[in-house]
């Protein structure tokens, strides 16, 4: 067996991977180890294998995400906190042969934007709704989120969530499944190479059901938020798997129009 | 060629000139007393002949973020509503504003504060002028006194929206709104096509081609010196808009002696009070204000060099006198007279108010 | 038979350092630099290069995107 130096193998030839052309050159804002960034990347690569760069309007939320212009290479509009599917529907009813996505996180699509996200996906909006769930509010420093778990502590509620005063966490994704607008539901991580698999398969779903024309494709990532939870980003997604999991199961929800039986 | 003319309410116009203007989108939300405007579109279904969308939103708020989404693709898009709805879009439109997109945005005022009253008012006049939401922006908006302009200002409202890239407001009211006159209906004109709006709209949210780098509609900048240089940016437009587009009607102010100042509804009512006071020998002359934003601040200087006083007609505590006597500088005495609530006032009254304040005053 | 051989290139500049990589590496080739970038961050590198075989587990759970990968085959 002959032996081969580096050099021989970082070649253009052998490039079986880099970061995907869809995206701008700029330096993620995201904190190390968030999902944010990997998230971004996938619907990027997903844009760029189906070629609609030039066809694609994304929506960026308030939030951690609110910069997602600056990071992906297509035209993209900024919405108001919580407004991005009832400013999706309008790109999509005006344009309605061009892939349109909004990319919100829990605050935004959750708690203040929970009217617009529940018709949206109830008028069956042909638009796809990437949901990143942290279970917090990261862009303003770490308050309870709509999806903050019981017991979980967050900067307004340090002592962990008591769902007798602070209510229960909103499994929204459910909620959304049983509309009849909505025709794709996922709930997805982006945090081992394998769920980043499965995460880039539902996406690429999510976008393809666009051309179907049979309503709202919606994917729920539950991510980590290793700043607001205090942990480093490794420990993050292992906390993750150990407490997010459980409340917040991976997999299928609805496709196809039909709810997967568990 | 053959005038095409119909009777039809206020709000039946603006949604007929939406149509005929070639607009793109209507977003809505019921309220009183503008829900005709939706309701004539769904009737009219101009998404069967013009592929114009007309969708009825969840609330006010849905409905101006979709005027954002569709107005960010370069497409002429509105909304519609009265006052309370009005107060929930402010949201959306200082977005709007600080996006600098181009829509057009109906507000029949009815009384307030509050859930107050379905009657006309005028008590908006502060909201629509002076921003609305929060940050420093301004609407050009425009103030219909008949159901004819309340047709002509949509495409009015429409050119000076795109070429300003700003949002513009037809401050009408309750009144307008609800009243059937003679409108003389102009032609349909076709909607723009893709690669016009294009051309018009380079900076539009229409997909990236190859050919040029992405588009982004955002209000955000996070560096506070660009933040101010944009501001700076919108304050310099704002100044050729005062510039440029100030409308206004001088009815009998050669010779007059006094001055009613008013818009709208106040403006037709003022009409018969002038035609009441030139009887009785009182020289009385109108400013019909027909762009709100910009102020007609120039004109009304310029006659208090001339004139007794000035008589600020509006059904309001007073909110558009604030701008007259900003205008007058002191050179002549300016007094206000509302009725408040949904009431109208009669010309009756407007005549007392003005013999009373101003010329025994 | 044939062998696999693969590389990284990673964006020094552009890695935070977060260790995501680190587990997902079936071969136990990375690890984070002694040394910082210019952010301050240690930075992600390859320890045992021969170990690589180019399977990009590392690259895509890469939050950043700072990961190129490399494969070849070796007779």
């Amino acid at each position: 067996m002959s032996e081969i130096e580096l050099k021989d193998i970082i070649k253009k030839e052998n490039l079986v991977y880099e970061r995907s052309k869809v995206m701008t050159d700029n330096v993620l804002s995201f904190c190390p180890g968030c999902g944010h960034g990997t998230a971004h990347r996938l619907v990027a690569e997903v844009i760029e294998e189906m070629d609609i760069q030039s066809e694609t309007i994304g929506v960026s939320p308030v939030g951690c995400s609110v910069l997602m212009y600056n990071f992906m290479d297509i035209d993209m509009q900024q919405a108001a906190h919580g407004r991005a599917p009832a400013v999706a529907t309008a790109i999509k009813r005006v344009m309605p042969e061009k892939f349109v996505f909004t990319y919100q996180g829990d605050g935004d699509l959750a708690a203040i934007g929970t009217a617009e996200t529940i018709h949206a996906c109830n008028r069956g909006e042909n638009i796809t709704i990437i949901f990143i769930n942290n279970g917090i509010y990261g862009m303003t420093g770490g308050q309870m989120a709509p999806t903050t778990l019981p017991g979980m502590p967050a900067s307004t509620c340090p002592f962990g969530r008591d769902v007798e005063i602070m209510g229960n966490p909103l499994k929204i994704t459910e909620l959304i499944s049983q509309l009849a607008g909505v025709y794709y539901v996922t709930r997805q991580s982006v945090h081992t190479p394998r769920n980043v698999r499965s995460a880039k398969k539902a996406i690429k779903k999510a976008f393809e059901n666009q051309k179907l024309n049979r309503g709202v494709s919606f994917i729920e990532i539950v991510s980590n938020c290793n700043s607001g939870w205090k942990l480093s980003p490794v420990a993050a997604n292992k906390w993750m798997e150990e407490n997010m999991f459980p409340f917040y199961p991976l997999g299928d929800i609805k496709v196809d129009g039909e709810i997967v039986s568990k | 060629m053959e005038k095409e003319l119909r009777l039809m309410k206020g709000n039946e116009a603006i949604a007929e000139a939406a149509i005929r203007s070639g607009a793109d989108a209507y977003f809505g939300y019921p309220i009183t007393p503008q829900s005709e405007v939706i309701e004539y579109l769904m009737l009219q279904k101009p998404y069967e002949t013009t592929g114009m969308v007309v969708l009825q939103a969840e609330s006010e708020v849905a409905a101006i973020n979709m005027v954002y989404g569709a107005a960010a693709c370069g497409r002429m898009a509105m909304t519609s509503s009265s006052s309370p709805g009005i107060s929930l879009k402010q949201e959306g439109i200082s977005y709007i504003a600080g996006a600098e997109l181009p829509c057009l945005i109906l507000n029949v005022v009815r009384g307030g504060p509050g859930l107050g009253t379905i009657q006309p008012s005028q008590s908006d006049y502060f909201q629509s002028t002076k921003g609305g939401g929060h940050g420093d922006y301004r609407l050009i908006v425009l103030a219909p006194a008949s159901v004819q302009e309340m047709f002509d200002f949509v495409e009015l409202g429409f050119d000076l929206a795109f070429k300003y890239r700003n949002p513009v407001m037809i401050q009408s009211d309750g009144i307008i709104g609800q009243m059937m006159e003679k409108v003389e209906l102009g032609p349909q004109k076709p909607r723009r096509k893709p690669e016009d709006i294009a051309k018009q709209c380079p900076w539009a949210t229409t997909g990236k081609p190859v050919t040029r780098g992405h588009n982004i509609i955002t209000s955000l900048d996070l560096v506070a010196a660009n933040q101010e240089k944009f501001n700076l940016k919108l304050i310099e437009k704002y100044k050729t808009i005062r510039e440029k587009e100030v409308r206004y009607e001088l009815i009998n102010c050669d010779d007059a002696e006094y001055i009613l100042v008013a818009y709208g509804s106040s403006a037709r009512l003022c009409m018969k009070a002038m035609d009441l006071l030139r009887a009785k020998g009182i020289k009385v002359g109108i400013v019909r204000l027909i762009t709100l934003f910009p102020f007609p601040s120039k004109i009304l200087n310029e006659l208090a060099g001339k004139v007794k006083g000035f008589l600020a007609v509006e059904m309001s505590a007073g909110q558009m006198v604030e701008d007259v006597e900003l205008a007058v500088k002191c050179k002549a005495p300016v007094e206000h007279f509302g009725r408040l609530g949904g009431m109208i006032p009669s010309p009756e009254e407007i005549v007392e108010a003005l013999e009373q304040k101003i010329i025994g005053g | 038979m044939a062998k696999i051989r693969g590389a990284i290139v990673v964006d020094i500049e552009k890695c935070k350092g977060c260790g995501v990589c680190i587990p997902a590496c079936p071969n136990d080739v990375l690890e984070l630099a002694k040394e910082v970038n210019g952010k301050g961050y240690n930075y992600c590198y390859m320890k045992k290069p021969e170990e690589c075989i180019g399977c990009a587990n590392c690259a895509i759970v890469c939050p950043d995107g700072v990961i190129s990968v490399y494969k070849v085959k070796v007779a």
